[in-house]
Parts: structure tokens; C-alpha cells; sequence
């Protein structure tokens, strides 16, 4: 999770670092060989793991053997189980999302582009922003009950603050005299809007957009326990019940490699995106 | 029916442009306070009257009046800071005169000192923003062959080159067909070399549109080169103006522009910079007063220290050793 917070600004900065290309070279090369020792210390540890199982040293009741792991994983994957809760609550994460990322980039517009809209909108949202917004759960089950709206309120809730305040401060670094450009290219507000703030700001929203994703994970396990019938949050409810320990991890799993996905995702994204930066072009 | 809209602003009470507090909803807001009142009489590109522009109690342009033919090519001199550009982004429409009248024609397009490219579209792109015709893109990309730039046409800005970048601002104020073309310092930040070259370009250009140009530069010999009628700027007004007819293409060795050139230094508060020779001789000439002062007083020293001291030779090579 830790790694769908890192900005996309590292790499542009990794890139200016770096030096000439045979020293380069000899730090992949050495960098591949630590890559190989790194993944031999886990492997060694996932051995001593399954080791420890198998003579009955660690009960399936705290932790499951790796192979009894993997097991579950394949059949649940091949049963549908696990499909099926992984697309309810992406459902959830896409509506939540959805929402956050229009009510976010309208209110950073509003703030950015206004200072009357500055003045009404962005005081509260930074009083706001500084709630821990799971404390709000109790609040949101009494205003919205327990069915799919506080799932999918809280999850806007806690992902609309890195939208807005990134998008915001995005559209305020704009250079103003590219706004003056537009407007003596003859555009209308809404083109300036579309073909210069926007564009301009996308950089600063899709850094936005990954702290948002990472919060929609975290936002999800702890939703999910609000008397959940399908989702990936049910499914460790229920096991943790039953005790099985095995599909408590294989969820784990499932959460982390989703992470990774969307950070894969908002990457691409970012390629194509701004494939017209100065430090896209160069690589 | 003449193609200008007039434009009558004589509001104190227009919001005051102020850079230090942010600027972008400003800079939204702001745009272009043109309401489109009947046409102007006259068939003139640009009439300035009494225009009056103040940055809070400071009148930047003040009381400024101004004409502009339909094709002429003017350019405007003046201080760093007396208000050229101030001057420009009112004919632009970006920003309000506090009073005055304006009028000006409604297709105007301006290339700045920075060519003021959206980075995140290609070069063809930027050329058509803003183009309200069909078949934008086969525009664009005429315009962007006019300026010899027809392969970059899908190139990212930020891989341009400065002066390649300047020629797509360039024809992203062409492919509008301005009736006024407003250029502030475009050459500015390129080199030598290539701001001949765009010269020539412009002036290609210019000769082939024929819009009514206003030039903003600090460079004489560009003005008196490009220009027909220079203008000077001071203390907020056209202070002077100096007619520069002449057949092109000009050579600036020419004596008319020589003398013009003098006559604009002077109007500009420069003293002419002197040639290298004239250089070398009155450096020659200070360097020799001051050799001949120093041996003056070495001389002085030497007949003190002799009624003290033996006289001794190398008193004489020394003097030859400060003489060369
Ligand atoms: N938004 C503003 N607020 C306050 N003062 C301003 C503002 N814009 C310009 N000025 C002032 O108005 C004066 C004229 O500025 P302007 O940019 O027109 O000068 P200029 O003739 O273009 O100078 P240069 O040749 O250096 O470009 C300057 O003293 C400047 O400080
Ligand atoms: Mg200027």
C-alpha cells in the first residue's frame, strides 16, 4: 500500500539523477543480483513457515500453511467465490471513487478558479480534511442506515480530500500567462477550462488520484465490516468466525495485489496521459 | 459596415489586475470587457484616445493616443518599464484601460516574448485552439508550412527548439487571419542568427496577410528595419514618432537609417554606442593620461629620494617599463 503513496514525481527525479550510461549499467546489474538476495530471504522465511506448520509448531488457528494458503486461493478462484466478492467491492471502490473524483475536481474548480469560491469552499473542506473520516462511521450508519450507501459515502468521503486539495493547488500553479493566452486565443471559459486549467492541472490530480486509490483500500476493509453480505471485507468477517485463517490471508493477498493493480493502473495512466512532459519525452 | 468594434471603458471601479494575490480567477474573470457597441467610423486598425491605465494611484499609460493604419507595420520604443506592454495587453482585450477609448479590430492575435505554447498539445493543436472553422486542422497545419514547420507539426512543445517554438506562436496568431497582429518582444530571447531569420519570416508573412502589426522591441535596428513608422514611448504617451517608408528588403548600414538611428538613441536617452575603433582610441588616450600622471609623480618621488639618497640607474628603466 505504502507503494501506491509514492508520487510520480520520484521517478521524474530518479530520472534526473541519473548518471552516465555504463555506471548505469553496473548499477542494474548489481541491483539484479540484490534482487535475487531479497527474494531468497522471504522464500527462506516462507520455507521455515511451512516447516513450522507441517510439525504442528503453528496451528492452522493462528496462521495457515503457505501450501493450505494457496490451496484455498486456487479453489476459491476456481469455485467463483472470490471473483465475485472482489467485483462487489470494486463496484463499491468504482462508485465511491466516481463520486469522489467529481465532487472533487467541481469544488477544486470552484476554488481554484474564484475567489468568492475559494472563500466558501475551501475553509470548511480543510476543517474538514483534518476528521479521521473512520471515526465518522457511527455517524454515517445512523444518517444513511446499513445498506450500500454508507459503504459507498464513506469511501467518497475519505477519497475526495487528496482530489480536491491536489487538483486545487494544480489549478492555482498554472502559469497565468497561459490563461492569458487562452483568452487572447479567444476561448470561451469553458474551453479555458477544458483545454488549458485542466490539462495543466492533471499532473497535480493524478498524484491526487493515487493517495485517493490507497485510501479506497483502507477505506474498504473498514466499510466492509459494516454488515456486509458479499465483498472482500465480508469474506475476512466470515472466515475470521470460522476461524479459517487461510482465506483471512488469501484476502490480505487479494487487497495487497489490488494495490499494486491500481498503482500499475494510475502509471499507465500517467504515461499516456502526460506522455507530453519534458520528463516522459526524454525517457 | 467597418469590421472594428469599438470599445468605450471609463471605469476607475474595473478590478485592478494585481499579480501579487492570485491571479487566476483574475485572469478568467477578467477577459476581454469588449462590448460590442456600433463600428467605429474611421477605417483605422487601432485609434487610441486619452488612454489611461493606472496601477493603483500610478498611471502607467496616461493620456496616450494612437493610430494604426489598416497594414501598417509600427513599432513601438521605449524604456524598460514605461508601459509597452501595459499598452499591449489592452489591445489584446486581457486587461481594462481605467479610461479612455479603445478601438481596435475584433481578430487580433499576439505572440509574446515566450511563445506561451500549451505543452500538453502538439504543435498543430496549439495552432488551432480557439479556431472556429471547419477543417481546423488542415489550417493548422497551412499555417504551421507557412512558418517552415510543416514536419513538427505533431511534435510536443517541449521538445521545440526556441526559435521553432516562437514560429508555432507564431502561426497560432497567423491561422486567425488577425486584422491585428500584436508582438511583444517575440524576437527577444532568441539569437542572433535566428532573429534574422524570423525578421525575414515576418516580414514574409506580413507582406502576404497584411494585418496592421504593433512591434514592441528594444532593438533599434529591428524596428528600423521592420518597421513603417517607429514610435517612441515615454511618460505614458507616444512621446515621438519617426516615419520609416523606405523600400525593403533595408540594409541598416544604409545612412537614412543610420541617421534615424541616432535621431531614436537620442529620443531613447541612449548615447550611440561607439564604434570599437572610437573604443580602442579613448581608452589609448585615458590609458596615456594616466601613464603620464603616473611618471609625473614617480618623477617627483625620484627627485625627492635623490637629495636623500645616492641616484641610482634603474630609476631609468623603470621609467621605460611604466612608459610601454
Ligand atoms: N499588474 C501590475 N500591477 C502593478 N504595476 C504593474 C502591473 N503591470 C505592470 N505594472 C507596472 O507598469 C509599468 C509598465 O510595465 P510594462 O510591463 O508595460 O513595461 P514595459 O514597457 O513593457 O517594460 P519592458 O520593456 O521592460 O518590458 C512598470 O513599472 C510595471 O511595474
Ligand atoms: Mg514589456
Amino acid at each position: 500500500m505504502s507503494k501506491s503513496l509514492s508520487l510520480p514525481l520520484d521517478a521524474g527525479v530518479a530520472e534526473k539523477a541519473t548518471p552516465k550510461a555504463g555506471r548505469v549499467r553496473i548499477a542494474q546489474r548489481l541491483s539484479g543480483l540484490a534482487g535475487l538476495s531479497r527474494i531468497a530471504s522471504p522464500l527462506v522465511l516462507l520455507l521455515l513457515w511451512e516447516l513450522a506448520s507441517r510439525l504442528g509448531w503453528l496451528p492452522t488457528r493462528i496462521i495457515a500453511a503457505p501450501s493450505a494458503i494457496v490451496g484455498t486461493f486456487a479453489e476459491m478462484v476456481w469455485s467463483g467465490e472470490l471473483p465475485s466478492h472482489m467485483l462487489v467491492s470494486l463496484a463499491r471502490i468504482a462508485k465511491g471513487l466516481s463520486i469522489s473524483i467529481f465532487t472533487g475536481t467541481a469544488l477544486a474548480l470552484i476554488a481554484g478558479l474564484s475567489r468568492r469560491g475559494e472563500i466558501i469552499v475551501d475553509s470548511p473542506l480543510q476543517m474538514l480534511r483534518t476528521l479521521p473520516f473512520l471515526a465518522l462511521v457511527p455517524l454515517f450508519i445512523l444518517w444513511f442506515g446499513i445498506g450500500e450507501t454508507p459503504k459507498i459515502a464513506l469511501i467518497a468521503f475519505g477519497t475526495v480530500f487528496p482530489i480536491y486539495l491536489n487538483l486545487y493547488s494544480g489549478i492555482r500553479s498554472i502559469d497565468v500567462k497561459l490563461i492569458e493566452a487562452g483568452i487572447s486565443l479567444g476561448l470561451t471559459r469553458a474551453e479555458l477550462i477544458v483545454h488549458v486549467i485542466l490539462p495543466g492541472a492533471l499532473p497535480s490530480f493524478l498524484v491526487g488520484l493515487r493517495y485517493s486509490l490507497g485510501i479506497s483500500w483502507l477505506s474498504l476493509v473498514a466499510v466492509e465490516q459494516i454488515n456486509a453480505t458479499a465483498g472482500l471485507g465480508y469474506l475476512v468477517n466470515s472466515a475470521r468466525d470460522f476461524m479459517r485463517t487461510d482465506i483471512i490471508v488469501v484476502c490480505l493477498l487479494v487487497y495487497s495485489l489490488l494495490g499494486l493493480f491500481t498503482d500499475f493502473l494510475v502509471r499507465t495512466i500517467e504515461r499516456h496521459a502526460l506522455a507530453w512532459r519534458p520528463s516522459f519525452l526524454r525517457s | 459596415m467597418t469590421p472594428f468594434e469599438r470599445v468605450d471603458l471609463n471605469k476607475a471601479d474595473l478590478e485592478q489586475a494585481d499579480p501579487s494575490n492570485a491571479d487566476l480567477a483574475r485572469a478568467v474573470h477578467g477577459k476581454a470587457d469588449l462590448n460590442k457597441t456600433p463600428p467605429a467610423g474611421k477605417a483605422l486598425a487601432v485609434t487610441a484616445r486619452n488612454v489611461v491605465k493606472a496601477f493603483g494611484e500610478r498611471k502607467v499609460l496616461d493620456g496616450l493616443s494612437l493610430d494604426i493604419a489598416p497594414g501598417e507595420f509600427v513599432a513601438l520604443l521605449g524604456r524598460s518599464g514605461c508601459g509597452k506592454t501595459t499598452l499591449l495587453r489592452a489591445l489584446v482585450g486581457i486587461d481594462a484601460i481605467t479610461s479612455g477609448t479603445l478601438s481596435m479590430p475584433p481578430v487580433r492575435a499576439a505572440v509574446f516574448q515566450e511563445p506561451r505554447l500549451m505543452l500538453w498539445k502538439r504543435a498543430w493543436r496549439n495552432v488551432a485552439l480557439g479556431v472556429r472553422k471547419p477543417d481546423v486542422q488542415q489550417l493548422a497545419l497551412k499555417a504551421l508550412a507557412e512558418v517552415g514547420l510543416a514536419e513538427r507539426a505533431h511534435a510536443w512543445p517541449a521538445t521545440l527548439s526556441g526559435g521553432e517554438a516562437q514560429r508555432v506562436a507564431l502561426a497560432r496568431a497567423l491561422v486567425r487571419e488577425p486584422q491585428l497582429l500584436l508582438l511583444d518582444e517575440p524576437f527577444a530571447a532568441l539569437d542572433a542568427l535566428t532573429r534574422i531569420r524570423m525578421h525575414q519570416l515576418i516580414l514574409t508573412l506580413w507582406q502576404a496577410h497584411l494585418p496592421a502589426v504593433l512591434l514592441v522591441t528594444h532593438d533599434v535596428d529591428e524596428a528600423l528595419l521592420l518597421a513603417d513608422r517607429i514610435l517612441v514611448m515615454a511618460d505614458g504617451k507616444v512621446a515621438a514618432e519617426i516615419s520609416n517608408a523606405g523600400a525593403r528588403p533595408r540594409h541598416i548600414d544604409d545612412p537614412q537609417l543610420q541617421e534615424k538611428r541616432r535621431q531614436l538613441l537620442a529620443l531613447l536617452g541612449v548615447e550611440e554606442k561607439p564604434t570599437y575603433a572610437a573604443y580602442v582610441a579613448q581608452q589609448g588616450a585615458q590609458l596615456d593620461a594616466l601613464h603620464a600622471a603616473q611618471l609625473e609623480a614617480r618623477r617627483d618621488a625620484e627627485a625627492q629620494l635623490q637629495t636623500e639618497t645616492q641616484p641610482e640607474n634603474h630609476s631609468e628603466t623603470q621609467r621605460i617599463r611604466v612608459a610601454a
